[in-house]
């Protein structure tokens, strides 16, 4: 199978998508000839023309609004925000509208739309560029939260984001553009709400998200040295949130380490430990365990950024707390 | 309105400084010594140093990702500045926000901006608590062609115009928004054309004549004072760099950027002080070598400057 980055395959999404339905469109700053401010939309102006690959002005709200206004009239676009944190800007369209209206309206409407967004610390891009805001998304009942981690999950997950009728939130991570994994030329969907075992394992589940899957799985490697094995389940979607892949494993460890980037209170790990507490409980024989970020905003320069970030080190230590 | 000769020298020390800070940065991001973002104010010093020449200490600004002319406009510190930029302990914000959020609330610098358009609402906030406290300061909005675009700048001149706000709106239309032109994301040609929905003076202003940026500022700044509300004055303007620093710039040509290099705002300034005898060329240039030394100084100062420890990450998230 041919190896490309996680861009490439995003970007081989999009493409395939726009080839095959020509309600698909994209939208968004700097998305054109610029071919987007990390690149993911690069060759598709060229390729598709700027009635289909439109560079908007800087005005988030009307970029996610319109979106919607357009998805409800019978097109499927793929909106992209330059980085999660501007959502603050548009948050009216994407939860009062967006998210409400296929319900409001008693079934009537349908919002085809799919919401690209950056997210993650590690650039040195500060409080308002480096966030992971998979938490708000959870929340509204109506959107759908994608968050993958790898190139293969990329693509399939993309492409079924954009065929979903549902609108879908579509979390990238920035420092994910540039790993590389299989990811076959043809285009393929991954069902939403299907769990991925990254590593199988017996005595410890650690469910972890986005880039946090890479963290995980080195920290399985350190703990394999430990002799703990550890099971790695990537959710790959928060909403629908594959409870039974995580369930089953958990009942295969017994114990259960949450692992995301986002700020950890209140943060996606909840939902997971809450889900796993209700339903999952007689399979624990040790208290649930959450990694995330601290609850501060994230910091610009280098070592206090470093702190902020969870890492390998961290998985450690919260799975031996308890194995 | 002429400036006395002492305010006309600050403007060239001003401005002087600006670009040579924006030069040591360019220098220090390509040797990767600077993380983050850099977004540089080259080619813009006019419009920051004309606009914010016509404030007093007390008077406040809100600033841009594109800040740092702002900010050592309004008397922002060398070195507290580059030790942000480099990360440091010891800089504005004790190295946790870097270029885009340097603030310094005693300077009345409501802070570099890392979101686009998100001035205009802290300008309206910090013109209507100088009405409400009756405090005589005015407040300088300094937002792109960009953010001009943003619902939030738009509803910014709405209230400001509604409650008749002493704040200046000052627009620094450099033709882009990253690699969107201005005649993609709007149909006007003047941004200052707006200010007539909102029943305001909208002003059209050579960007690279500080004089011109200085006059319109001061007539703004003096209709504030006097209770009669908001103006909005565009700075047609132009951006030397890229975006930020790496930016390929293949979005414009050459020849755009020859030209505009060819207006550039500090010898034509300096054209004019030589001319007026308000400055010598050696004075001027005696200017020159003490701000370049003045930058060396800051960076020495930031270089040597400890990182901040991992035990500080917690602090200040609430007061
Ligand atoms: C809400 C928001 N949207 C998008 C961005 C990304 N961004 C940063 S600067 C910029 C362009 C701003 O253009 P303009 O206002 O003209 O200012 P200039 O960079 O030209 O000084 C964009 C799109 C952002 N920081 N915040
Ligand atoms: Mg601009």
């Amino acid at each position: 199978m041919p190896e490309k980055t996680y861009l490439q395959a995003l970007n081989e999404a999009l493409r395939q998508e726009m080839e095959r339905d020509e309600k698909v469109f994209i939208m968004g700053e700097d998305v054109g000839q610029f071919g987007g401010c990390f690149g993911v939309t690069q060759g598709l102006f060229e390729k598709f023309g700027e009635e289909r690959v439109r560079d908007t002005p800087i005005t988030e709200s009307v970029i996610v609004g319109c979106a919607a206004g357009a998805a409800a009239s019978g097109l499927r676009p793929v909106a992209e925000l330059m980085f999660v944190d501007f959502i603050g800007v548009a948050m009216d369209q994407l939860f009062n509208q967006a998210a409400k209206m296929r319900f409001m309206f008693g079934g009537k409407a349908t919002v085809p739309m799919t919401l690209r967004m950056p997210q993650g610390a590690g650039i040195g891009a500060a409080a308002q560029h480096s966030q992971s805001l998979e938490a708000w998304f959870m929340h509204i009942p109506g959107l759908k939260v994608v968050i993958p981690s790898t190139p293969y999950d990329a693509k399939g997950l993309l492409i079924s984001a954009i065929r979903d009728d549902s609108p879908t939130v579509f979390l990238e991570h920035k420092m994910l553009y540039g790993v590389s994994g299989e990811v076959p030329d043809e285009a393929y969907a991954i069902e939403l709400g299907k769990a991925d075992v990254k590593r199988e394992g017996s005595d410890v589940t650690i469910v972890a998200t986005s880039l946090m899957v890479h963290t995980a799985l080195a920290a399985a490697e350190k703990l394999k040295a430990d002799g703990i094995e550890a099971e790695v389940v990537d959710p790959r979607c928060l909403n629908p949130l594959d409870k039974y892949t995580i369930i089953e494993s958990i009942k295969k460890t017994n114990a259960l380490v949450i692992a995301h980037e986002a700020v950890q209170y209140a943060g996606p790990g909840a939902e997971i430990a809450a889900m796993a507490a209700e339903e999952a409980l007689d399979y624990l024989d040790a208290p649930i365990k959450r990694v995330g970020a601290p609850f501060c905003p994230v910091p610009f320069s280098p070592p206090l950024e470093k702190a902020y970030i969870p890492d390998a080190d961290d998985i450690v230590a919260a799975v031996k707390s308890i194995r | 309105m002429t400036p006395d000769k002492k305010t006309l020298v600050h403007m060239y020390e001003t401005m002087n400084k600006i670009r040579m800070f924006e030069k040591k940065l360019q220098d220090f991001f390509a040797a990767g010594e600077i993380p983050g973002f850099v977004h540089l104010y080259l080619g813009e010093e006019a419009v920051a140093t004309g606009a914010c020449s016509a404030l007093t200490d007390k008077d406040k600004i809100t600033s841009t990702h594109r800040g740092h002319g702002h900010l050592l406009a309004k008397g922002g510190d060398l070195k507290l500045m580059m030790a942000e930029i480099f990360g440091r302990k010891t800089g504005y914000c004790l190295g946790k926000g870097g270029s885009m959020h340097i603030a310094d609330l005693d300077l009345g610098i409501l802070g570099a901006n890392g979101i686009v358009g998100g001035g205009g609402p802290l300008a309206t906030g910090a013109a209507f608590a100088s009405k409400y406290s009756k405090a005589d300061t005015v407040t300088v909005c300094f937002f792109g062609d960009g953010a001009s675009n943003q619902g939030t700048t738009q509803e910014s001149l709405n209230l400001a115009s509604a409650w008749k706000l002493p704040l200046v709106f000052v627009n620094e239309n450099n033709g882009y928004g990253i690699s969107c032109p201005q005649c993609k994301s709007m149909a006007v040609t003047d941004i200052a054309d707006r200010a007539a929905a909102y029943d305001m003076p909208g002003v059209v202003v050579d960007g690279n004549d500080v004089l011109a940026v200085f006059e319109a500022v001061s007539e703004a700044v003096k209709r504030a004072r006097n209770g009669e509300g908001p103006s909005l004055i565009e700075c047609k303007t132009y951006r030397w760099r890229g975006h930020f620093e790496g930016d390929a710039c293949t979005y414009r040509c050459q020849e755009e950027l020859d030209e505009w290099m060819g207006k550039d705002p500090i010898p034509r300034f300096e054209a004019k002080l030589v001319e007026s005898g308000a400055v010598s060329k050696k004075e001027a240039a005696a200017i020159q070598d003490r701000i370049a030394k003045e930058i060396e100084e800051a960076v020495t100062f930031a270089k040597q400057s400890p990182f901040p420890d991992p035990s500080e990450l917690l602090d200040n998230v609430y007061a």
